[in-house]
C-alpha cells in the first residue's frame, strides 16, 4: 500500500513538472532527464538486474538513432518507422556479442561491449552511406506530426514520460517473472544456480537482448529530438559513460535507482555547461569520473541501497556478498 | 617478397614490442588479483604526459623522460592500489569494473581540463634521425622504443619466473590466504605489481611519446589493444603477451599499409571479438 502511494506521488509529480516549471530550458531539463533514465534503466536490466557490466551499451543507442534518422534520410519515411529496424539491429548485435562472452567471466562481457562499441564508431564515421563524419539529419521542417519534430520540448517530455513508463513496467514485470527469479539466483552466485538447473547463459542473454532493444528506443528518441545523430553522439564512448553512471549512482539493480541517477546528473551537467560553456566539457566528466569511483568505491549499491537497506535489511541490494 | 613489405612489418614490430610492454602490466595485474584494469591506457597516457612535460619544462629527452615517467606511473599504480583497489577487489564484478572505469574517466579527462584536446607532439629529432640498414629505414625513435621494450618485458618475465619475489607474487596469485601463512604479505605484493604494471605503462608511454601523436583520448584506443593483447596471449602470461603484442604490432601495421591507415584499428577490434568467440582463453592458454 505505501509503494502505492508513493508510485502515484512520484507518477504526480513527473506528470506536473513541466506544467509548473514551464520555461524552455526547465521543460527541456525535464525532457532530457527522462531520456537518460530510458537509457539507463534500459541499461539496468542487463548491468544492475543481470550483473553483467556493459561498458559498450553507446551501440544499441546508435543503431536506434542511426535507424530512425536513416529511415528519414535516405527513404523519407518518418523516423518513427526506423524503430522496429533500431530494435532489429540492436537485439542481433547484442545476440552476436553476447552469445560468446555470456559464457565467460563477466571481464570478457565488459571488453567485449566496448570493443564493439568503438567497432562501430570507427566503421560508421567511415561510411560514406551513413553520413561518415557530419551524420544524417532529421527532417528540418516537418511534414506531419509523424515527424515527431516539435518546436517545444513539452511533446518530447510527455512522450518519453510514457516510454519510461513501459520501460519500468517492463522491468518490474521481468523482475516478478521467471527470468526475474533466474536472474537473481544467478547473481549470488551463478555455479549454485547453474547446478539448480538455472539456465545462466541464456537467460543473460535474453537480459541483454531485452536491454539493447529498450536502448535504440531510447537512441531512436534521442535523434528525433535533437533532429540528427552523428558518430560522437550516437556511438561516442561518453554515451556509454552516462548511461551507465546514471544507473550506477541511483543504484543498479533497483527499479528506480536509474531515475534518480538522471534526475541528479542531467541537471548537473546542464547547468554546469550554461555556467563554464565550452571550458565545462572536460570538468564534467571528471566530476563523473570522480562520482564513479567514489560509488564504486563507498556505495556499489548506488544511493538508492541507503534506503532499500534500512527498510529491508535483509533484501539483496545488490551489493553483492563476501564469500 | 616486396621491399616495402618488409619495412611495414618491421614497423609493426618495434610497436608491437612496446605494446607488448604496457599489456604485460595489464596481464600481471589481472592474473594476480583477478581485475581488469580499464584505466591501463589511460596510464600509457599519463605515461606520455609525463614525458611531454619533462621535454617542455626541462628540455630533457627520452634519457630524463622515460625514468620519470616509470617512476611517476609506479608511484600513481602504488596509490591507486591502496586508495581503490585494495577495497573494490573484494566487492562485486560492478565495484571493480566501475572503479577502474571510472578512474580512467577521471584521468583522461583531468588531462584534457589541463592540456586541452589539441594533438601535442614531440619534436622529430628528439632521439634521433633515422638509420638505415641495407636499404631498410628505421627511425631511431621506433628503433629505441622497440628495442628498450623488448628487453624490459624480457626483464619483467625473468623477474616473474627467476627471483624470489616473483615467486612469492606467483604465491599471492595462486592463493593469497596460503601466501599469508607463509609469512608473504599479500599486500604488499599487490602493492608491488601495481607499482611494476604502472610503470611498465609510464616507460611504454614515456618511449612512445616520441613519436606518436601526444592527445587525452589516446588512452581509449591504447587500452582496447591491450585488451586484445592479453586476451590474445592468454591472461596472466607476460610471454603471451609478448608473442600476441608482436602479433598485433604487425597486424596493425600490414592491415594500415594494405587496407588503409584508418581501417587498421577497426581490423585490430574485430581479430578480438573473433578470438572471444573461438578461442577465448588466448593462444596459448589453456581451456
Amino acid at each position: 500500500m505505501r509503494r502505492l502511494i508513493w508510485l502515484s506521488v512520484i507518477a504526480a509529480v513527473a506528470i506536473a513538472y513541466p506544467l509548473l516549471l514551464s520555461s524552455p530550458f526547465q521543460q527541456r531539463l525535464g525532457a532530457l532527464v527522462l531520456l537518460y533514465a530510458i537509457a539507463a534503466s534500459a541499461w539496468n536490466i542487463v548491468g544492475g538486474y543481470a550483473g553483467q557490466v556493459s561498458v559498450g551499451h553507446v551501440v544499441f543507442f546508435g543503431c536506434g538513432a542511426y535507424a530512425a534518422m536513416g529511415s528519414y534520410a535516405k527513404f523519407g519515411l518518418s523516423p518513427l518507422f526506423g524503430i522496429p529496424g533500431g530494435i532489429v539491429l540492436a537485439v542481433g548485435l547484442a545476440a552476436i556479442v553476447g552469445v560468446p562472452t555470456l559464457r565467460l567471466s563477466g571481464h570478457y562481457f565488459s571488453m567485449a561491449t566496448i570493443a564493439v562499441a568503438e567497432t562501430m564508431r570507427l566503421i560508421v564515421t567511415n561510411t560514406e552511406w551513413l553520413g561518415a563524419a557530419v551524420g544524417l539529419s532529421g527532417p528540418a521542417v516537418p511534414r506531419n506530426i509523424f515527424d515527431l519534430s516539435f518546436l517545444s520540448s513539452l511533446p518530447y517530455y510527455y512522450l518519453f514520460l510514457v516510454i519510461l513508463a513501459i520501460t519500468l513496467f517492463i522491468t518490474w514485470w521481468m523482475t516478478n517473472s521467471r527470468m526475474g527469479f533466474y536472474l537473481r539466483a544467478i547473481k549470488d552466485s551463478e555455479r549454485a544456480a547453474r547446478s539448480l538447473g538455472a539456465p545462466a547463459s541464456r537467460t543473460k542473454l535474453y537480459a541483454f537482448m531485452l536491454s539493447a532493444a529498450l536502448t535504440s528506443v531510447a537512441g531512436a528518441l534521442y535523434a528525433m529530438m535533437f533532429g540528427f545523430v552523428d558518430p560522437e553522439s550516437g556511438l561516442g564512448i561518453l554515451i556509454s559513460v552516462k548511461i551507465l553512471i546514471m544507473a550506477a549512482l541511483g543504484g543498479a539493480g533497483l527499479l528506480f535507482g536509474p531515475l534518480v541517477g538522471a534526475a541528479i546528473l542531467v541537471p548537473l551537467e546542464e547547468i554546469s555547461n550554461s555556467w563554464l560553456g565550452g571550458k565545462g566539457a572536460g570538468l564534467t566528466f571528471v566530476v563523473y569520473g570522480a562520482i564513479i569511483v567514489v560509488i564504486a568505491r563507498f556505495q556499489p549499491g548506488g544511493l538508492l541501497s541507503l534506503f532499500t537497506r534500512r527498510s529491508k535489511p535483509k533484501s539483496d541490494t545488490g551489493a553483492g556478498h563476501a564469500p | 617478397m616486396s621491399f616495402v613489405l618488409v619495412q611495414v612489418i618491421v614497423g609493426g614490430l618495434l610497436l608491437g614490442a612496446v605494446y607488448a610492454l604496457f599489456s604485460s602490466g595489464l596481464t600481471l595485474v589481472w592474473g594476480m588479483m583477478n581485475i581488469v584494469n580499464f584505466a591501463h591506457g589511460d596510464l600509457v597516457m599519463l605515461g606520455m604526459y609525463v614525458a611531454y612535460v619533462v621535454y617542455t619544462l626541462m628540455g630533457g629527452g627520452p634519457i630524463l623522460g622515460a625514468p620519470l615517467a616509470t617512476l611517476v606511473l609506479a608511484t600513481v599504480g602504488v596509490v591507486v592500489y591502496f586508495a581503490l583497489i585494495r577495497d573494490i577487489m573484494k566487492g562485486p564484478m560492478l565495484a571493480q569494473i566501475l572503479g577502474t572505469f571510472g578512474l580512467a574517466l577521471l584521468l583522461r579527462y583531468s588531462v584534457f581540463w589541463w592540456f586541452g584536446a589539441n594533438f601535442l607532439s614531440m619534436p622529430p629529432n628528439i632521439v634521433g634521425g633515422t638509420y638505415a640498414f641495407a636499404g631498410l629505414r628505421v627511425e631511431a625513435s621506433r628503433l629505441l622504443a622497440g628495442v628498450v621494450a623488448l628487453l624490459v618485458t624480457f626483464g619483467l618475465h625473468l623477474l616473474l619466473t627467476r627471483t624470489s619475489l616473483g615467486s612469492k607474487m606467483l604465491a599471492v596469485a595462486e592463493d593469497a590466504t596460503a601466501a599469508q601463512l607463509m609469512g608473504i604479505r599479500p599486500d604488499t605484493m599487490q602493492a608491488i605489481a601495481w607499482a611494476i604494471a604502472a610503470g611498465a605503462t609510464g616507460l611504454a608511454g614515456a618511449l612512445i611519446a616520441n613519436f606518436f601523436y601526444i592527445v587525452p583520448t589516446v588512452g581509449e584506443t591504447l587500452g582496447i589493444v591491450a585488451f586484445v593483447t592479453v586476451s590474445l596471449g592468454g591472461f596472466g602470461s607476460v610471454p603471451g603477451a609478448l608473442v600476441a603484442g608482436l602479433l598485433i604490432g604487425v597486424i596493425e601495421s600490414l592491415s594500415g599499409y594494405l587496407i588503409g591507415a584508418v581501417y587498421k584499428d577497426i581490423v585490430v577490434y574485430l581479430l578480438f571479438l573473433f578470438f572471444l568467440w573461438f578461442r577465448p582463453q588466448g593462444l596459448m592458454g589453456k581451456s
